[in-house]
């Protein structure tokens, strides 16, 4: 997974400096509050939330079951409404099918939706390499293209930076890609959206090319679905001439009618609202409406080994919704950054050790960044049970065994048993060093108590088969750590 | 190998004990409700006005008779010297004067478009729970880029004929060949510290008409 930001400290160590950034925790808190409070209204509308909740898991996870079926599916009622589906295994594969579509195109230039796959497989770097440059059009992730920065949220990329940083941003960048910023912009929310308005729509406008993603796409029908608030989704997905969607393979869902769970679910978990500003659905290309030209590039890029892992496989009905960042007492402290890649927060702690393997420091930290409260698990609307997966990929990093790795079963030796203490301790350390974090961690545990039995005695067995360390089961994880802090090491 | 051959034999590979491939999803518990509570057409159409409105879009009320008034007096608040007109929009619901009428064609630009003031539809269907217009591209809605490039979208919708309950119920009746547009409220961003601002790409200002029979009319 080329997406992976090259010398990212690992989670703890980015996490500590996360910490120390008082804007950024300021920010992140309020904003994290707010979509949490109203997401809880926007959910006790439905008397029915969890049935639906329980079909969008049954859904996702009978498509999972045969998804060799459904891609074929997709492929056929693509094809036959006149797009065409390209297939790439991994990061490169996909980054050269889109470059060589591009450049088949005789243009320099291509406007972007917010995609995550996209980000995963670093496609901007490699179009900029291949001398073609990506324009992004959500707002947020233009603030970040702009302030040559990360995203920090997967629905609100900018969370981290505030008015007056994004104002600056502007003034000093947008200049370099097209129309400038008023010389004169202030740090209203108004008048840096309409600053952004100005300079997006002179690309929209021009541009012959766009590449997306999709939150879904429809076996039966071959209908591909994006959901966004901006407009910026409809511009690119109308506008050009060309539109290629790089999608991961488990977006895949069995019928259109399955959509009447998602549009329900999705919007009301990630923005709050009974339904987000603009969905787009188109399938194929339409004569006189659209893109002439319409490319489906399907994603594996650790999909597939993610696939063959049985516990771990529910990380694939991840809907992206975002909900269990915003709930999460370590994302709040840590921000998005501190997860070293496209996915942060609970989602990411599961999502990237599987599709990247556990091979690198933060990829190993990752599983141990929680507090493993079941917030996370409450709030999605797949039923994801991360705790579980957490708690799974912890054995994986400590104790080795059978994994696959592109495709191939091998056996993962354990972690040298120092490296795997480590990386549990930093990451407890982060919590501890914030008592704030870990009582909202602690508290909520209360609630999840049902899974405490099965789960503790196995993240605790991380660190006892290493050293003599008391099982955490038995007691709370403070007063575990404050005796263990008394003990001299 | 080639990529799909290389993704299918993975899924394979990870999948050993998968059941044969049986087409439909039969097996998902679909107990949620088909729409969340019980109301009268008039009670539907209602709340789809609520929705509407809580979501900053404008919401006016008229019969056939009314309508074209209603459109003058909508485009002249907003200075429209040109209004977009998909095929089939009815030629009555246009007053006989007002702003240049400008037809949805395929040749025409997105500069062209970007110079429009204002664009007219009818809809496909609007979902009440949700407050949501669909379009699918029929004759009385055009292009999707008209509904977008302009800053001033006016929206009709037949009440309460065209009006449903929920998602569940709008779904069967759309035909998914066709390209769709879902549009809830206008467009907006909350990309900012979390302020909603409205209109970044798409119109900034959504007018709802909900259009009854004339009185002595069907
Ligand atoms: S794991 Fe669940 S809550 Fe988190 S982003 Fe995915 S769907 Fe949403």
């Amino acid at each position: 997974m080329s997406g992976t930001y090259l010398g990212m400290p690992p989670f703890p160590a980015a996490a500590r400096e996360a910490v120390r950034d008082e804007v950024l925790r300021g920010n992140l808190r309020r904003a994290t509050h707010t979509i949490r409070d109203k997401r809880a209204r926007a959910v006790a509308e439905l008397a029915d939330w969890d049935r639906l909740r329980a079909a969008g898991k049954a859904v996702k996870d009978h498509t999972l079951r045969h998804l060799d079926h459904y891609l074929l599916q997709l492929e056929e009622a693509v094809t036959a409404a006149g797009g065409t589906v390209h297939w790439a295994a991994d990061a490169d594969e996909a980054n050269r099918i889109v470059t060589e579509l591009v450049r088949a195109t005789g243009e320099r230039e291509v406007v972007k939706v917010k995609s995550m796959a996209t980000q995963e497989i670093g496609l901007n770097e490699a179009l900029e390499a291949a001398g073609i440059a990506a324009y992004e059009t959500d707002l947020a992730e233009l603030i970040v293209q702009l302030g040559h920065d990360r995203p920090s949220h997967i629905l609100v990329p900018a969370i981290h930076r505030n008015r007056a940083e994004i104002r600056d941003i502007f003034r000093a960048e947008m200049g370099d890609w097209g129309r400038p910023a008023p010389a004169s912009l202030g740090d209203d929310p108004r008048e840096l959206a309409e600053a952004a308005r100005l300079h997006l729509r002179e690309k929209f406008l021009r541009a012959k090319v766009a590449v997306s993603g999709a939150n879904f796409m429809v076996a039966e029908t071959g209908t591909m679905v994006v959901l966004e608030s901006e407009g910026n989704g409809r511009m690119c997905l109308t506008l050009p001439e060309t539109l290629i969607s790089v999608v991961g393979i488990e977006k895949v869902v069995p019928t259109f009618r399955d959509l009447e769970i998602f549009l329900q679910t999705l919007p009301r978990s990630s923005t709050a609202e009974r339904m987000n500003p603009y969905t787009t659905m188109w399938t194929g290309v339409t004569d006189g409406d659209g893109p002439a030209a319409f490319h489906l590039v399907l994603l594996d890029n650790g999909r597939t080994d993610t696939l063959a892992d049985e516990t771990g496989r529910q990380a694939l009905r991840c809907i992206r919704c975002s909900a269990c960042l915003n709930v999460c007492p370590v994302y709040e402290r840590a921000g998005g950054h501190a997860y070293g890649s496209v996915y942060p927060g609970p989602i990411g702690a599961i999502l990237s050790p599987q599709l990247r393997g556990t091979g690198s420091e933060i990829d190993a930290s990752l599983p141990y960044a929680s507090t493993l409260c079941g917030a996370c698990y409450e709030v999605c609307p797949v039923a994801i049970d991360i705790p579980e997966v957490l708690v799974h990929l912890r054995e994986r990093v400590a104790q080795g065994g059978p994994v696959t790795r592109d495709g191939i079963r091998v056996t993962l030796r354990p972690a040298d048993g120092h490296t795997a203490e480590r990386a549990a301790m930093r990451a407890a350390r982060l919590l501890l060093d914030h008592p704030g974090a870990l009582r909202a961690g602690e508290r909520l545990l209360a609630r999840a108590r049902r899974l405490a039995p099965r789960r503790l005695p196995g993240a605790g067995r991380a660190w006892t088969d290493s050293r003599e360390l008391p099982t955490v089961a038995a007691q709370s994880f403070r007063d575990w750590w404050a005796r263990e802090r008394s003990t001299p090491r | 190998m080639s990529g799909k051959d290389r993704i299918l034999g993975r899924i394979r590979r990870a999948l050993p004990d998968g059941p044969s491939p049986d087409g439909p999803s039969t097996e998902i518990p679909r107990d949620y409700l088909h729409a969340h509570g019980v109301r009268t057409p008039a009670e539907r159409v209602d709340l789809l006005a609520a929705h509407l409105t809580e979501y900053r879009a404008v919401v006016h009320r008229a019969d056939g008779e009314e309508l074209p008034a209603l459109l003058t007096r909508l485009l002249a608040e907003r200075g429209a010297r040109s209004v977009l007109v998909p095929p089939g929009l009815p030629p009555q619901w246009l007053p006989a004067e007002g702003p240049t009428r400008v037809p949805d064609r395929e040749t025409s630009t997105p500069y062209e478009l970007d110079r429009v003031d204002s664009v007219v539809t009818g809809c496909a269907l609007a979902v009440a729970e949700t407050g949501t217009i669909v379009l699918d591209g029929g004759p009385d809605q055009g292009r999707r880029r008209i509904t977008l490039i302009p800053d001033h979208h006016i929206c009709v919708i037949r009440v309460p004929d065209q009006v449903v309950d929920s998602v569940p119920q709008a779904l069967p009746l759309l035909d998914p060949t066709r390209p769709l547009t879902w549009i809830s409220g206008p467009s907006a961003t909350s990309d900012i510290e979390l302020d909603r601002v409205e209109g970044v790409h798409g119109p900034r200002r959504l007018d709802v008409i909900l259009l009854a029979a004339a009185p002595g009319t069907q």
